[in-house]
């Protein structure tokens, strides 16, 4: 495994103290939070300066580190924690080490004394496609090295939903019940649909003729194919709804979002001969 | 070998949280899950009494939200409240710039 150099992610001294860590913490989290940094690397960051924080932050957990890393280390180096570390901090194997910081650290002292404690609560996003919403799912999720989760994703489910995995999260100490495991959903970027709440809004390339003239048009939307009725005279912009076709209900009483069909007016090349003369045809009788 | 195990994944709405719950899937104490939902800050589904609120998602992603701006800034509560709804507000702004093409 590789090093982490926690003082470098968050550009402060090994001496630095209790408040300068807090301070750089505040200034880089700021500057990398996804809703308002430009940065493409703004998720990564946060999340490693999270991590950083989650460790010097916590005096002990700090400590812990500190023990370990001794200077030697550089960040991205091998890195070999010392035989003796898991005595004063939580045992385990070198893999677990830099999970182990979060997990055990505070813990130890309860194993120590005794005491039973509760595994603590994972966090994490699952990120799906809105098609895995419609039908349901089946994800594989690494906890660790040893451990494998097939996790069933219920139909239904909308982006910011909450699944709990209850027992999946930190084991407890001296035979406490172990913590849960959260996963927040949320969708892959499509450029075709969007979706707010359970309804889902498509775009739907159609010629100019068909919205000056209507007629029946087939779209293949994420609970399968439809045809549908653009009206004459429609303008780019225009929605079709098409009612309980947005993502399903979750349970027998609750109700199905809609779809919105969203027309999209697209010019076809004028590239060859007859079509360039179509177009001055229209140009010269509609104007505009 | 890694091993292999099948679970349900339950969406609080169909299982909401205790207060108690809440408060531990935040790293903090029931006060303050209380003490927010006196001030208006979480909601929570109606219960009998306070102690007996349920939480779904859109309050568990939010009280981690707040606890962890509270704690990670010292921030006043009505700050780390307002810096949430206006995060908010610029994801469903963002939502909508990407879904128009323009972002």
């Amino acid at each position: 495994m590789e090093y982490k150099d926690y003082y470098a992610t968050l550009g402060v001294a090994k001496t630095a103290s209790e408040d300068e860590i807090k301070k750089a913490y505040r200034k880089l989290v700021r500057k990398y939070h996804p809703d308002v940094s430009k940065e493409a690397d703004a998720d990564a960051r946060t999340k490693e300066l999270n991590e950083a924080y989650g460790v010097l932050g916590d005096a002990e957990k700090r400590a812990a580190y500190d023990s370990l890393g001794s200077g030697q280390y550089r960040a991205g180096q091998e890195f070999h924690p010392p035989p003796d570390w898991g005595a004063g901090f939580g045992g385990g194997s070198a893999e677990d080490f830099f999970a182990d910081l979060f997990a055990h650290v505070g813990g130890q002292r309860g194993q120590r004394q005794g005491f039973r404690m509760r595994g603590e609560d994972i966090h994490a996003v699952l990120e799906i496609g809105l098609h895995d919403a419609y039908n349901g799912a089946q994800r594989d999720i690494s906890l660790d090295r040893q451990r494998t989760l097939k996790v069933n994703i219920p139909k239904g489910v909308t982006a910011g939903q909450q699944l709990r995995l209850s027992g999946q999260g930190q084991p407890g100490m001296n035979g406490a019940e172990a913590g849960d495991l959260y996963l927040e959903i949320a969708f892959q970027a499509d450029d075709r649909y969007r979706a707010e709440g359970r309804d889902v809004y498509e775009k739907v390339p159609i010629p100019p003729w068909l919205a000056a003239l209507g007629g029946e048009r087939e779209v293949s939307t994420p609970s399968g194919r439809v045809t549908v009725t653009v009206p004459p005279n429609s303008q780019g912009g225009r929605k079709l709804r098409l009612k309980g076709r947005g993502i399903p209900a979750a349970n027998s009483s609750g109700a199905a979002g809609d779809l919105y069909l969203i027309l999209e007016i697209f010019a076809p090349p004028a590239d060859t001969p007859e079509r360039r003369a179509l177009y001055e045809q229209m140009q010269r009788e509609i104007g505009g | 070998m890694p091993k292999e195990e099948i679970v349900e994944g339950v969406p609080l709405e169909h299982q909401a949280l205790t207060l108690d719950e809440l408060a531990r899937a935040c790293a903090v104490e029931p006060e303050w899950v209380v003490h927010h939902v006196q001030r208006g800050i979480l909601v929570g589904r109606e219960g009998v009494s306070i102690e007996t609120l349920q939480f779904t998602s859109v309050d568990l992603g939010r009280a981690r939200r707040l606890a962890q701006l509270e704690r990670d800034f010292d921030a006043d509560e009505d700050l780390a409240a307002l810096v949430v709804d206006l995060c908010d507000e610029v994801r469903r702004l963002k939502s909508r710039l990407r879904a128009a093409g323009m972002a």
